[in-house]
């Protein structure tokens, strides 16, 4: 079970958040080329490790979270506002 | 086989049987009275050589079905399938076993029907008991609009000769006495079965696939972890391992769960997103089911095992994740949808909840390609649903190894596909990696 702790709402349980994936990406500009359009919807770094995601907390406040979890672990370190940027740590990967 | 008159010609043609390492009823009969002391190794522990034709990464049920018609269907036995643990210990032993072809997409329900009949004759073909039960799979529906919405899958089905029947709700009861047609929340309109749709069993099939590979010369190297991809150029060369080097004019990737790192290594990226899959079997009890049975109404689907526990499952938990267990949101979810549709179950206690890791594509459909590497073969991408694939995964995968073209059953899973525009979206869900 997943604790995250939404900046307007406190700690919550996971089954009030719906995962919207990685944010890590994007959008191209309007004038990108088909293959950076295909990257951004299709293509994704699928880290063994710290990933930044998106979480919008349906049964909350309903605002969109920026998350910074560890895949293996599944460790929160942040969570922010959609506009933060929240920086990525460049740890080794656990064997 | 040949019948044999005498009692003393049969023992004497079994003792060279037994020396050819088959197995067969009368086999086993045999060992039985001289005390089971005549069994051999079931496959070799081969030794890592420096080179060799094939390098295939990833001894689960995709890696060793490749191996296995590499070798005997396109004649390359110079093969080796190195795998990082010990074998079958990934997602081919961690899966709820269940074989089906009832898809909607013509592509899909041809290449899962020509993996059903390799499932058909896979024993005869492998000389191992894979414990293939055709018990049927009964996918309920419950509202008028899924009615059709199954209707136009079996009929669609049945126009490329698979076999789909519709069941009402009374054919429904008789098949399975467990359901409670009328739960308050949705009640079961009727049924759709695939009565050749069933299960097999898991560590039979990566022992089955193991053991007929490496008798047709394929080396099989446990506890070798591959660390790098060498390249020269655009051209693949080899694998680093934990072991070494190892030369190879071909690699194929077949690592389900770990494709991003691999491909990586060799410098692309894929549309995939690592996600956990849990899986769960209750204590073993008397039969009380004698199909697989897919609930309409929430993510939820049952079997029971030879043992006689009952093996469910769900949906994925929905959040990228490398960890091989799960957590229990997810697992009460999976409970709640089961006791709605068979409140019997909460009488049974869960015996072993585990869980495995999956490449979900970004259009639900597995990926087996050539990459822009030259030289390696990529199988990877199959949801939760690569191990009813296993024979035409390998079957497809060694193809293309073999031929350097996609067997024509597989083409469309090319991983050119996203880019072009013609991906394989059987649920018409759009570009998310939840769905299979």
């Amino acid at each position: 079970m997943l604790r995250i702790e939404c900046p307007w709402c406190g700690v919550r349980d996971e089954i009030e958040f719906r995962y919207r994936g990685d944010a890590s990406l994007s959008r191209p500009e309007s004038n990108a080329s088909l293959a950076e359009f295909c990257a951004q919807t299709y293509v994704r770094e699928n880290r063994r490790g710290w990933h930044l995601e998106w979480w919008l907390h349906v049964g909350g406040c309903r605002k969109l979270l920026k998350v910074l979890r560890h895949t293996d672990t599944h460790e929160i370190r942040a969570v922010g506002h959609a506009q933060d940027a929240l920086a990525l740590p460049m740890e080794p990967v656990p064997p | 086989m040949r019948r044999q008159r005498t009692g003393d010609r049969l023992i004497h043609t079994n003792a060279q049987r037994a020396a050819s390492g088959r197995y067969s009823a009368a086999r086993l009969f045999l060992e039985g009275l001289l005390g089971h002391r005549g069994w051999s190794r079931a496959w070799h522990k081969a030794s890592l050589r420096p080179r060799y034709q094939v390098v295939i990464v990833g001894a689960g049920g995709q890696g060793l079905a490749t191996a296995y018609y590499l070798a005997t269907e396109f004649g390359i036995c110079d093969v080796a399938v190195i795998e990082k643990g010990p074998i079958g210990l990934g997602n081919v032993g961690r899966n709820t076993t269940i074989i089906r072809s009832n898809y909607f997409r013509p592509e899909n329900v041809r290449f899962y029907d020509y993996s059903l009949q390799l499932w058909e004759g896979l024993e005869r073909t492998l000389n191992f008991n894979a414990m293939v039960s055709q018990r049927g799979t009964l996918n309920l529906f419950h509202t008028e609009s899924q009615r059709d919405l199954f209707t136009r899958r079996a009929n669609g089905m049945r126009l490329l000769s698979v076999d789909a029947l519709a069941l009402d709700r009374n054919e429904v009861k008789t098949l399975v006495p467990l359901v409670d047609l009328d739960n308050g929340r949705y009640p079961v309109l009727g049924g759709f079965l695939q009565p050749r749709g069933g299960t097999a069993r898991h560590d039979a099939v990566a022992w089955g696939y193991a053991r007929a590979a490496s008798a047709a010369g394929v080396d099989i190297i446990e506890h070798c972890e591959v660390t790098g991809i060498r390249r020269e150029g655009h051209v693949v060369r080899g694998v680093e391992t934990t072991r070494g080097f190892v030369a190879a004019d071909r690699v194929c990737l077949a690592v389900a769960g770990h494709s991003s790192q691999l491909a990586a290594m060799a410098g692309f990226r894929l549309p995939i997103e690592t996600h956990v899959l849990q899986a769960f079997v209750s204590e073993p009890v008397k039969p009380v089911l004698n199909v697989v049975l897919t609930y309409g109404a929430g993510h939820f689907y049952v079997s029971q095992s030879d043992k006689g526990g009952l093996v469910f499952g769900g949906g994925i938990d929905g959040y990228n994740s490398y960890g091989q267990r799960g957590t229990l949101p997810m697992a009460e979810d999976v409970a709640a949808a089961g006791l709605t549709l068979m409140p019997g179950l909460a009488r049974l206690r869960v015996l072993r909840q585990w869980g495995g890791v999956m490449d979900m594509s970004m259009d639900g459909s597995p990926i087996i390609s050539r990459t822009p590497l030259e030289g390696l073969v990529i199988n990877c991408g199959w949801c939760y649903g690569g191990f009813k694939a296993i024979p035409a995964g390998g079957m497809t995968t060694a193809h293309l190894i073999a031929r350097g073209e996609p067997h024509p059953l597989a083409a469309h899973l090319d991983l050119e596909r996203f880019e072009a525009g013609r991906t394989l979206d059987e649920r018409g869900l759009g570009p998310f990696p939840y769905a299979h």
